[in-house]
Formats: C-alpha cells, structure tokens, sequence
C-alpha cells in the first residue's frame, strides 16, 4: 500500500498538524519509503495468532472509584500559555 | 589528589561513607568537567548547579552522622524526558517550550528518596524519536569517542545521546535514560558505556513523557554492570500510579555480580547476523561467546525465526501508540502556543511549528495506520508478529536458556549527517527492538573497539524479571573485556 500527496494531506489534517504543499510532496516519499520497509509483515503467517495487548501477563489492576487526587487547580494550569482564575484559555470556539 | 569524576558509584559510595570525600566535592568535580565540555559535547540541556550544591549538602549532613541511603550524595544525570519538579522538562521538544512540571516522576523520586544529587537534565532525541540523537530541538549530541587520529565528530547513539555521553565523558556518575526501541543500549553500545532496560513493568512510567506506552521502560546509563545493578536497584519500585508496574520485589541486584556462570545455558541466535554486518561485529560476538564458555557457561545455537519482522511491526506499533500519546500537545495546557484564525489553526500552527521532522514522520506514520480502513492490515496485523516474536523468546526459554548473547548494534558510531534516510537510521535498533517487542530485559556491555578505535557492545537478553542473571553474566564479559576510556579531547 502507498499514500498519495492528497492522503497525506488529509492524514495532516486528522493529525492536526499543518503541512504546506511542499511538505506534503516531501512526506508522501517518506512515509511511502516506511510502508513500504514495514510490508514484509505480509510474509508472515498470522493465521489464529492472537494479538498481543500486554507483553506482562497479568489482569489489569483495579482500584475502588473514587477522587484520591485534585484539588490543585493552580498547579494544573501553571503552565498553560494562556490561562484565567485557573481556567485554560482558548481562542472562540462557540460563535 | 584523585579526580574524583574517574570514580565509579560502588567507590565513591566507599569513599563517602568513609568520609575521604565530600559529596559537595564530588558534585563540584563534575560541576566543572560539565562545564569544561558542554560547550563541545551538548550532552546538558539544563545544568541545575544550585540544587546540586544544595543536594549535595544536604547529603554530606546525613553521611556525617552516618546515614544516608543506598545513593546518598551521588551526583546524577536526568534524561530530559523525566518530569523533575520546577526544573527543565521538555523531551527535547519544541512544542513543551518552557515546561516546568508541578510534580516529580517516581524515577527521580526514588533516586532523591536514596539519597542521588541532581545535575541536570540530559539531552536527548526530540520524545526520544530518534537513534542518533540528530533530532533534539536543543541539537546534536557529540560522542566523547573520535576515531583514532580524527577530529571529526560522531553520534552518541540516541535517543539516550545526552545520558551516554555525559556518562563517557565524566559528566556524572551515572545517568536515567529510556528505551522504546533500543535507547538505552543503542547509545550505551556506541559510547563505551553499560545501559540497561528492564523487563517492562519494572521501572514506573509515570511521570515520564510518554512517546510509545506499550514499549517504554526507564532504565540507567552507567560505567560498570555493578554501578548499573546499584542504580536499577534504586530506580525500580512497584508503583500504584502506573497501571503496567508489575509487584513483584525488586531484588539486590549486586548480589548476582560475581557469582559463577557455570553450567548457565547461552542461547546464540543465528538471525542475528545480518545482511553487510562488518566482521568486527562477528568477531566481537565470538569473543563474547569465547569468554562465557571460558567462565564454563553452555553455549547453545538457537533460533529465533520473527527476528526480521521486529523492527517492520515496531514501525507501526510505535507510532500508532506516539500518535496517540503526542495528541495532547496541542498549545492549550503546556508549552508552545503559535495562533491561529481558528481554534483548529492554532493546533495545527502549533503543532505544525513545535514538532520536528521525525516527529511529525512518525505521528503521521501512526495517525495513518490507526485510521478507518487500515487498523487491520496495520496495526493488528503487527500486535499479532509481537505475539510471535514474543514465541520465539519464550520457546528459548522453555528450552532452558538463562540468558541470549547478539550484538548490540549492527556497527559503531557514525557520524552526524551520515545518514538521512529514515528507514536506514531505524536499522541501528534492529538488534535491541525485539527486546521492547516482547517485553524483556536487555543489557549493553562494553566489549571492544573496532579497527577504528571505536566502542562496540554486546548485548544480553534475559527472562523476564530476571535482571539479576544479566548482571551476573554481564560482569563476566566486563572482566574479559576490560573497560574503555574515550580520550578528553573537549577540555
């Protein structure tokens, strides 16, 4: 499988990243010289092998729900490049 | 009087506890290397002098009245990618510009809770993406090492560049580092250095920026395989913040340096020698193999058949989980904000100006493979290889190998610009990714120079949660080695 310059772009966008038409042609060679590196996975046989989803066998640790951790709003807006009475701020979102 | 920089962490614990020294001496002595070499070396981004000297006597008082933990007043080196409270933390990155986290990793945490002395936070590849350190907002690490009669600069390896350096050329006792793909032993290897990553689940994540969850683990940079264990010893702890921290206790590794490997079985894979692998790296690996039969270890042939699919199921896996994690950089509540007409433009101007190349390759690369249509033919296509690949470690061992010798790297440093290709550069992890993909233990030991003059190592695989025989087996090849010394050129 190959990505065209137009995929690319649309990849950029769903990632959220701005690509200029030069980075995109630029892009398209590298990620296509990747996809093409990572199709030897089609020589392997998969047939009724179960994906991996941990390397460390065993059951996801749960605890009890509940608030164990907050109340330092200040902190966590401390580095935000724009903030107010510790909300984040952002550009309009809501007309 | 001695250089105490030359001193490895099990003497200058001795030194201390023995009152020959102070730890503000030993911090000032590195203090001074740091900056006689940054200059040349790049290996600090952030040298944190005041909080050294402050750690260090606040160490000096607890040695005095003869306490003190298992680290008290060891002068330590931080990977940028560690949260250190009120101090540069920024993955290298662009985009985290600023960045001064309100909380500790508990890596670091349980570093200063035995007692080690910060000084400062270590270069690296930009959210460790990168094998050559060439991709740092902050730039290029320069390995202490230089082929014999040349002045020109060469990579550290990567993305752990700033950590091996450092530790190569006496810019701190030992240093953290990570490894996704090979990060630690890749830069180990190419800096004469001993890097080890333990079994996933051993040392917590959190707390450290997140680049490939499933695959990221801390582990330390050091001189010796003792220094390594005392570090490891020090940085692993079960941790209720991080979901995969696995409980089980974590063993003295000390303990296993030194006791005889006798009767210890060594599996050597055949898939590891590749296509244009120099015959240095052949001859380095028989030695090795030469060295543990000599110390009576048994030496088996085996093989490990989805050795060759690692690195292509890495490069999807990887990036697929980098494009998650790295979505939360997105100018709002950390680091750079660039604006836009538009909430969305902000995003993509941000993110667009605040992630280099690779970065940007990368998350691409995994936003592509995780989209509608491709999930299957990509992504769950490679967690099914990792299953196998995972097989072949765990027939090997069923098989009753204790530990599995190879190369560390299919070469020695090369030089900055060397390589542009993206695929190529992958190629230098194609020996250490198979031990993120399954999951286990591996270890970096220095083991020889090559024609050049250069650092090489070997590498050994272990069982997973069973660093102690990698400690155990790799202190025999350090012996049989020796250690090696880059010359100080910078100063």
């Amino acid at each position: 499988m190959s990505v065209d310059t137009q995929t690319v772009k649309k990849v950029a966008r769903l990632a959220r990243i701005k690509v200029s038409d030069a980075d995109a042609e630029r892009m398209t060679g590298e990620l296509n010289a990747i996809l093409g590196f990572v199709e030897q996975l089609d020589e392997v046989n998969i047939d009724g092998v179960e994906p991996m989803t941990s390397v460390v066998e065993q059951t996801m640790k749960k605890r009890k729900d509940g608030v164990t951790d907050g109340g330092y709003a200040s902190d966590i807006t401390a580095n935000a490049p724009a903030s107010e009475d510790n909300f984040f701020m952002v550009p309009k979102v809501v007309e | 009087m001695t250089d105490l920089t030359r001193l490895t962490i099990a003497e200058a614990r001795e030194g201390l506890k023995n009152k020959d020294y102070t730890s503000s001496e030993l911090t000032e002595a590195f203090l001074t290397n740091i900056e006689a070499a940054n200059g040349a070396l790049n290996a600090y981004v952030a040298v944190t002098a005041d909080k050294a000297r402050e750690m260090a006597r606040a160490s000096d008082e607890k040695l005095a009245r003869g306490e003190g933990g298992a680290l008290e007043g060891i002068p330590l080196g931080i990977k940028d990618l560690f949260a250190t409270r009120g101090v540069h933390t920024q993955a290298c990155s662009h985009i985290l510009d600023g960045f001064k986290p309100v909380y500790e990793s508990t890596v670091t945490s349980n570093l200063w809770a035995d007692g080690a002395v910060m000084l400062g936070k270590l270069n690296m590849d930009e959210f460790a993406m990168g094998s050559s350190n060439e991709t740092s907002y902050y730039g290029n690490v320069v390995n202490p090492w230089r082929k014999e009669g040349s002045n020109a600069a060469l990579v550290p390896g990567g993305s752990s560049g700033g950590s091996a350096a450092a530790v190569a050329a006496r810019l701190c006792m030992g240093a953290t580092a990570t490894d996704t793909g090979g990060s630690i032993r890749q830069p180990a290897a190419l800096t004469g250095t001993v890097g080890i990553k333990p079994t996933y689940g051993r040392c917590s994540r959190w707390g450290i920026v997140a680049f490939a969850s499933s695959l990221d683990q801390a582990g330390p940079i050091a001189h010796t395989v003792r220094d390594s264990a005392i570090l490891l010893k020090s940085m692993a702890s079960v941790d209720a913040k991080d979901t995969t921290s696995v409980e089980i206790d974590v063993p003295d590794y000390e303990a296993a340096i030194g006791k005889p490997v006798k009767g210890l079985k060594i599996g050597i894979p055949k898939e590891y020698r590749v296509d244009n692998m120099p015959a240095e790296i052949e001859e380095l690996w028989q030695k090795g193999i030469a060295w543990l039969k000599d110390a009576g270890a048994e030496i088996v042939d085996i093989s490990l058949p989805h050795t060759k699919y690692a690195l292509p199921a890495y490069y999807i896996v990887a990036p697929a989980e980098a494009s998650s994690n790295l979505a939360r950089y997105d100018g709002v509540r950390y680091g750079l904000r660039v604006p836009g007409k538009d909430i969305v433009e902000m995003y993509e101007n941000t993110r667009a100006a605040g992630f280099g190349a690779e970065v940007q390759r990368r998350i691409l690369i995994g936003t592509y493979v995780l989209s509608a249509g491709y999930y299957d033919a990509y992504y769950l296509k490679a967690q099914k290889v990792r299953t196998l690949i995972k097989r072949d470690f765990d027939l090997a061992w069923e098989n009753g190998v204790d530990a599995i010798l190879t190369p560390t790297t299919p070469d020695a440093a090369f030089a900055p610009g060397e390589i542009t290709d993206p695929v190529t550069m992958y190629l230098n992890d194609i020996f250490t990714v198979t031990v993120n993909m399954a999951g286990l233990p591996g270890i970096s030991i220095p083991a020889g120079l090559n024609k050049s003059g250069l650092p090489l190592g070997l590498q050994l695989i272990g069982k997973p949660f069973d660093e102690a025989t990698l400690f155990q087996v790799g202190s025999v090849i350090e012996e049989a080695a020796g250690s090696f010394v880059a010359e100080t050129w910078w100063t």
